[in-house]
């Protein structure tokens, strides 16, 4: 490749495009809540299990995880929505354009970053209203975190939609791939109580770090040292930006 | 910025999918500010032809340079210098006309200030100023079509390619891209490439046309030297009377039935047209004309436009497939 720099001008123009669409989708948005919503409620009420952090109930324990659960489905949804972009012919229009495949996938993954961001702060306010009292730091404190979470998970949704030519392939990823990361991300339950192997899945799953750190955070209750917590989670960052910038080197349009 | 002569420079360029060879071989020149047309029956290989020049597709051997670059090795150079107006539809549905274009503009790095003045008139010149703000969802076929035009002019590119441009347009509407496209070969000396199924076009736009089949090309000439090699006028007899009729008349070049009428080529049509009639026992109907592109196409294409690849309607049977795939 001749330049893997990025063109600023042209990923905020990405960008705008991809905020633009988001505003306009409100269906999108509003699909996106209701598993959260159930989760709080029906699990996070109804079967209310143990909470180990002290002074917070089950459903106020799982709030953070629930909250990056959302960020979850919003962000490898939407990463996953390139497929649709592959198959309907307007792709083609930003693939001959004269930017690099860096400048389009930053542009994509900064607009849908946004995405996943809106959707944590309206569960946010909802949750600061009737599950958790929050201040206004936390709350903008939780949405840095959310916008670096999002960031993360589209890169990962971006790369597998680049590599995928149906939509098909979509409730595969959501099966084998967003639902276990959710489950093994240590979400509904303390990852210190957990068995040795559930552990190990754990560890290797970018989104235990996400839900840990949002925890600290909004709980100030951590499993890893938050610090350790940032420093995977950037990591992940870093490497799922790499990974998807590669993806999308290969990107072609499909019939 | 490297020194060239051509536009375009193809060597060999082939491109396979599985066992279908779309373009074979392809050895063409197309110099700088030349408006040059592609003409070819459905599947011979125009647009893939066009997607390998474009870098969206990598050929399967040989090389092109456009603009001086390779295609494969600096297909980023490459891209700043070409425009594109695909032929199946590619504006997004999801943004306005006016953002459409705003976005390109600005993914063409269209200096800011001038992006305005240049939307405003773009939109004039298609027609589209007064639905500018309105979703594209909601555009009919041929609006779409002409903010695709639009999007595919709007940053001024070196070397515009236009796949079937004009399809799908209404007469007005077609004639006001052709005043337009000639306007900018002239003012900027942008060179033009571009297919289409209307002879006429070809004929009133280009000053090269190359007739491309299976993947090759079959002549390349200016449209007058193409209309020469077809060697003469046409003559259409409506009556009862077969090829055989004219057999041994050494200025009747050729003789085919089409539609119900016998379609003769003759050398010097005027001269011989009593001759002719002479020869017919039977005759309802004479017509005489000058050889067409659309005579040239169907020489070196086979007689009629062939039957995998549908009928006459095919263009607007396309038009309707393309609008519903949305
Ligand atoms: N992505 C693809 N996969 C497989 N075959 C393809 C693909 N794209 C084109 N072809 C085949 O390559 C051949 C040339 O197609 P192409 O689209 O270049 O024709 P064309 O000259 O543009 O036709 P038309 O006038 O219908 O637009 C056809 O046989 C077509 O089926
Ligand atoms: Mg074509």
């Amino acid at each position: 490749m001749s330049s893997m720099l990025a063109d600023l001008n042209a990923v905020y123009a990405l960008f705008l495009r991809e905020i633009k669409v988001y505003f306009r989708e409100k269906e999108r948005m509003i699909a996106i809540m209701v598993s959260p919503l159930l989760f709080l409620f029906v699990v996070g009420r109804g079967l209310a299990g143990h909470s180990p952090v002290p002074g917070y109930n089950y459903q106020q324990f799982i709030f953070p995880g629930i909250l990056c659960m959302v960020i979850l489905f919003t962000s490898i949804t939407y990463g996953l929505y390139i497929i649709w972009d592959k198959r309907l012919d307007f792709l083609k229009e930003v693939l001959v354009a004269p930017i690099s495949r860096s400048t389009l996938f930053l542009g994509k993954a900064l607009g849908g970053m946004v995405g996943g961001t809106m959707e944590a702060f309206i569960l946010l306010i909802l949750g600061a209203a009737i599950i958790l009292p929050l201040g206004p730091l936390k709350i903008a404190g939780a949405l840095l975190l959310a916008a670096l979470f999002s960031f993360l998970l589209v890169n990962i949704g971006l790369g597998i939609g680049a590599r995928m030519n149906s939509m098909e392939g979509f409730g595969l990823v959501m099966s084998f791939l967003t639902w276990p990361m959710f489950f093994f991300g240590g979400a509904l339950f303390d990852l210190t109580q957990a068995g040795k192997w559930l552990r190990l899945a754990a560890y290797l799953d970018p989104f235990t770090y996400c839900v840990d750190l949002m925890r600290w955070m909004l709980l100030g209750w951590s499993v890893l040292p938050a610090g350790l917590d940032l420093a995977a989670v950037l990591f992940f960052c870093a490497a799922t930006a790499v990974w998807g910038i590669i993806s999308f080197g290969g990107l072609q349009q499909t019939r | 910025m490297s020194d060239f002569q051509a536009a375009i420079q193809t060597e060999g360029l082939t491109k396979r999918f599985g066992g279908i060879i779309a373009v074979d071989g392809i050895d063409l020149a197309i110099r700088e500010g030349e408006v040059f047309a592609l003409l070819g029956p459905n599947g011979a290989g125009k647009t893939t032809f066009i997607s390998m020049l474009c870098t969206l597709v990598k050929p399967s051997s040989g090389t092109a340079r456009v603009a001086g670059h390779d295609i494969v090795s600096q297909s980023l150079a490459v891209r700043k210098n070409i425009g594109i107006v695909f032929q199946e539809p590619s504006v997004d549905d999801l943004l306005s006309g006016r953002e459409n274009l705003q976005l390109h503009s600005m993914l063409y790095g269209v200096p800011r200030r001038e992006i305005h003045g240049r939307i405003d008139a773009m939109l004039a010149i298609v027609g589209l100023s007064d639905r500018a703000d309105g979703l594209v969802r909601t555009y009919s076929g041929g609006m779409r079509r002409r903010l695709e035009i639009a999007r595919g002019l709007i940053h001024e590119p070196r070397i515009l390619f236009l796949d079937e441009p004009t399809l799908g347009l209404d007469p007005a509407s077609r004639r006001a891209v052709w005043g337009y496209l000639r306007d900018l070969r002239k003012r900027a000396g942008t060179t033009i490439i571009l297919t289409t199924h209307y002879m006429e076009e070809a004929d009133s736009l280009s000053e090269r046309v190359a007739i491309i089949d299976h993947g090759r090309i079959r002549e390349l000439g200016t449209p007058d030297e193409l209309k020469r090699k077809v060697g003469g006028d046409v003559v259409l007899l409506k009556g009862d009377v077969g090829p055989e009729a004219f057999a041994g008349l050494e200025f009747v070049k050729e003789a085919v039935r089409e539609d119900g009428s016998l379609r003769l080529t003759v050398a010097d049509a005027s001269r011989h047209l009593k001759a002719l009639i002479d020869r017919c026992p039977v005759i309802e109907e004479v017509q005489v004309r000058r050889v067409t592109l659309e005579d040239v196409f169907l020489k070196f294409t086979g007689r009629q436009i062939r039957d995998e690849d549908g009928g006459a309607d095919t263009i607007f049977q396309r038009i309707a497939v393309s609008r519903n795939t949305r």
